[in-house]
């Protein structure tokens, strides 16, 4: 049979969207084998198809998407930025680098003006003393933010998503050892350890390069077992399954089972952890830079610039109120959008 | 009833050549729970003790049993899933007890499974394509015409529509999704499929299609069964000889027709007895043995016969020193009229339970063989 075309289509996908929340276990979910549509409905269809209509946590999938354009186009944006503005001439570097005149009040080294010196050359105004450009800081900060948050996630999905499985997987002692290990991490104290590792590392090599990477390893092992302990229970449950045995049945070897058979079923909290971690690394990230043993300046940084305003906050309390300002939307929208994709994966959830 | 009637008599396929599985005093003991301070090992679960039986090629054995009888732990033991702690499991001749799983990879072939429960043995984010070319992806095998056609073809033989191909299993109903753990088992053409109650999760309408299309495959591929079930209609109806099992022991072992006409174990009958008969009347008059009391423990079994515990006859029928013969001494299988063996001291053959008819299941179609 053809396609009766992308209308009914469509509205059959609707219906089968409303009575999506019974997916699993009541009676017979199937549609009728002669529905439309030969291309199988994956659960992601499903699951986007709830997504859709979150608008919370669509707003905020808005948000993550807006974060990582400018993250990624810092410099062509503010490149755009100057341009209008009139500052054509100038660069990220020069921005920085050299105060611009008649912005600072020359004695006491603070903005001209209230709202931090805001106007239509600069428009959140500058920064005291350096005289920065806070617009341009905020977006080069974004960068920073989403390089450390996105390879301390990636950095804890590996380690703990291999450490899970395996050890979800063969149980016994190979699990007790994982998991011990993982206890003990878990009751580390991360914060003064980083701050340890920090003053160490500084005295071999102060290149912002190795700050960056002991940022990403102090962020991302530590909290690797948190998606470890996930993982594991996920697996323990999943190895019992049938689908396993039916696999074993085949002659499928270990690796097989773990990575075919096994893992597809993990994305989804995987997913759902990820949308969560990234957050809390930008705002390990905020709080590192802010004590001081985060990225090394001029390489803007969130925390660093709220850690810089807090000095001034009686002076004019704008300083502290923009970073804070990114850093408290910027995590909103991915825990709206973690929150919402944990409910859009469950296939039993009502609400 | 006229489509298993024409199938060739069980005990001729029995005896062509070589059985198929040979199965000796198969044991699957799992280590009992540690318990106390010191950590001191619980008695084993004797999961399974000392089954025996053989399969011809083409022929089907029911094996029955109520819940945790050891029936499913026997099957998988068979088809290698658990690694049975004691006897021998002789596959067309060949040892394979004690292959590792590596070595037991190309026996995968002629060995499958159907499982129980539909809607766990299908991987949820497989698309039924890729669930049922995995056999081939597996054992590294190309079939002609390329995998897809292969699949397709299979999808098409159990009655699934092959345009189905990209599709998850949670569109399909149970009936469906057993078909494609059908077609799984199918797709390397194996000799033996142990079906782990196959139609037990499903509709009783269901139940009879999938059922026939076994019984067609089993016609066309020369297909050899174990069917685990408890449906006593539903194993009468597929079987060629049918295993009882009790507390991971079998108790009477017989063709077909002998075990539903001339049951001789006390277990049997009680079975028997317990399947409702449609006849109002008929059900009403019979008599309905009923067991008491718990199953007992599989870690700590009881003395002498495992049996005598809930035996009726033991309780009702039996002299006192009969019954201190049940109480201390175990009777071993043996076969008390020819084909028809029991574990039991006291056997009597009893065709007064059940009425000449297959239970419910004969409502369906005839097979057009």
């Amino acid at each position: 049979m053809s396609l009766s075309g992308p209308t009914e289509f469509e509205a059959v996908a609707a219906d089968d969207g409303l009575a999506g929340s019974g997916l699993q276990g009541d009676g017979n979910p199937a549609p009728d084998a002669t529905a439309p549509g030969i291309a199988g409905r994956s659960l992601w269809a499903i699951a986007w198809r709830r997504l859709r209509r979150d608008k919370l946590a669509l707003a905020g999938g808005v948000v993550i998407v807006l974060f990582i354009l400018a993250a990624v186009f810092a410099d062509p944006l503010a490149a755009l930025y100057l341009n209008i503005v009139g500052r054509g001439s100038e660069t990220f570097a020069t921005a920085h680098n050299t105060p611009p005149r008649n912005v600072l009040d020359e004695l006491t080294l603070l903005p001209v003006g209230a709202f931090s010196g805001a106007s239509a050359k600069f428009w959140l105004g500058v920064t005291p003393q350096a005289g920065l450009d806070i617009l341009t800081n905020l977006l080069y900060g974004a960068r920073t933010s989403l390089v450390i948050a996105g390879l301390a996630t990636a950095l804890s999905l590996v380690l703990g998503v291999l450490a899970g499985v395996i050890a979800g997987f063969y149980r016994g002692w190979i699990d007790g050892v994982l998991s011990r290990i993982m206890d003990v991490l878990l009751s580390f104290p991360t914060l003064l350890f980083s701050l340890a590792l920090v003053s160490v590392s500084s005295i071999i090599t102060t290149s912002s390069f190795a700050r960056y990477a002991v940022i990403v390893f102090v962020l991302g092992f530590f909290s690797f077992p948190y998606i470890g302990r996930i993982v594991r229970g996920q697996v323990l449950s999943l190895r019992e399954k049938e689908f396993v045995e039916a696999a074993r049945s085949l002659g499928a070897g270990n690796a097989r089972i773990m990575f075919r058979e096994i893992a597809p079923n993990l994305v989804g909290p995987i997913l759902v952890y990820t949308t969560l971690a990234i957050p809390n690394n930008i705002l390990g990230e905020a709080g590192l830079s802010f004590l001081g043993v985060g990225v090394v300046p001029p390489t803007p940084s969130w925390g660093q610039m709220l850690s810089d305003a807090g000095g001034f906050i009686q002076v004019d309390p704008f300083y502290i109120f923009l970073p804070g300002l990114a850093i408290f939307i910027t995590v909103l929208a991915f825990n709206l959008f973690g929150d919402g994709l944990r409910d859009a994966l469950d296939p039993k959830a009502r609400r | 009833m006229t489509s298993t009637a024409s199938q060739p008599a069980p005990a001729a396929t029995t005896r062509t050549g070589e059985p198929l599985l040979e199965v000796q005093g198969v044991e699957k003991y799992f280590p009992g729970r540690r318990t106390g301070l010191l950590g001191q090992k619980g008695n084993p679960v004797k999961a399974v003790d000392g089954v025996s039986f053989s399969l011809g090629t083409g022929e089907t054995l029911g094996l029955v049993g109520e819940s945790g009888c050891g029936k499913s732990t026997t099957g998988r033991a068979v088809s290698k899933l658990i690694e049975p702690t004691g006897g021998t499991v002789r596959f067309e001749g060949r040892d394979v007890t004690n292959l590792s799983p590596r070595q037991m990879r190309p026996l995968r072939r002629e060995l499958q499974m159907i499982f129980q429960d539909p809607y766990s043995s299908l991987n949820p984010r497989h698309t039924i394509g890729t669930v049922i070319g995995a056999p081939f992806a597996i054992q590294g095998e190309r079939p002609k015409g390329g995998t897809k056609r292969a699949v397709q073809g299979l999808m098409e033989r159990v009655g699934l529509n092959p345009e189905h191909y990209n599709r998850y299993p949670h569109e399909f109903s149970g009936g469906q999704r057993q078909r494609i753990g059908i077609a799984r088992a199918l797709a390397l053409r194996p000799k033996l499929i142990v079906c782990d109650e196959p139609v037990s999760a499903l509709d009783v309408s269901v139940q009879a299609q999938v059922v026939n299309l076994l019984e067609d495959l089993q016609s066309e591929f020369g297909l050899a069964y174990i069917f685990i079930a408890h449906d006593l209609s539903v194993v009468r109806h597929i079987s060629d000889r049918v295993a009882v099992m009790y507390l991971g022991k079998i108790m009477e072992i017989t063709d077909r027709d002998t075990l539903y006409e001339a049951p001789m174990h006390p277990y049997t009958h009680a079975l028997l007895s317990a399947v409702p008969v449609p006849d109002p009347t008929t059900e009403a008059r019979r008599e309905k043995i009923l067991l008491t009391g718990d199953l007992p423990s599989p870690s700590n079994p009881p003395s002498g016969c495992v049996f005598h515990t809930r035996c009726p006859k033991y309780k009702n029928e039996l002299s006192e020193s009969e019954r201190e013969h049940c109480r201390t001494v175990e009777p071993v299988i043996e076969e008390k009229r020819p084909g028809q063996s029991v574990y039991c001291h006291f056997p009597q053959v009893r065709s007064d339970l059940i009425d000449g008819e297959p239970g419910p299941i004969r409502t369906t179609k005839p097979k057009a063989a």
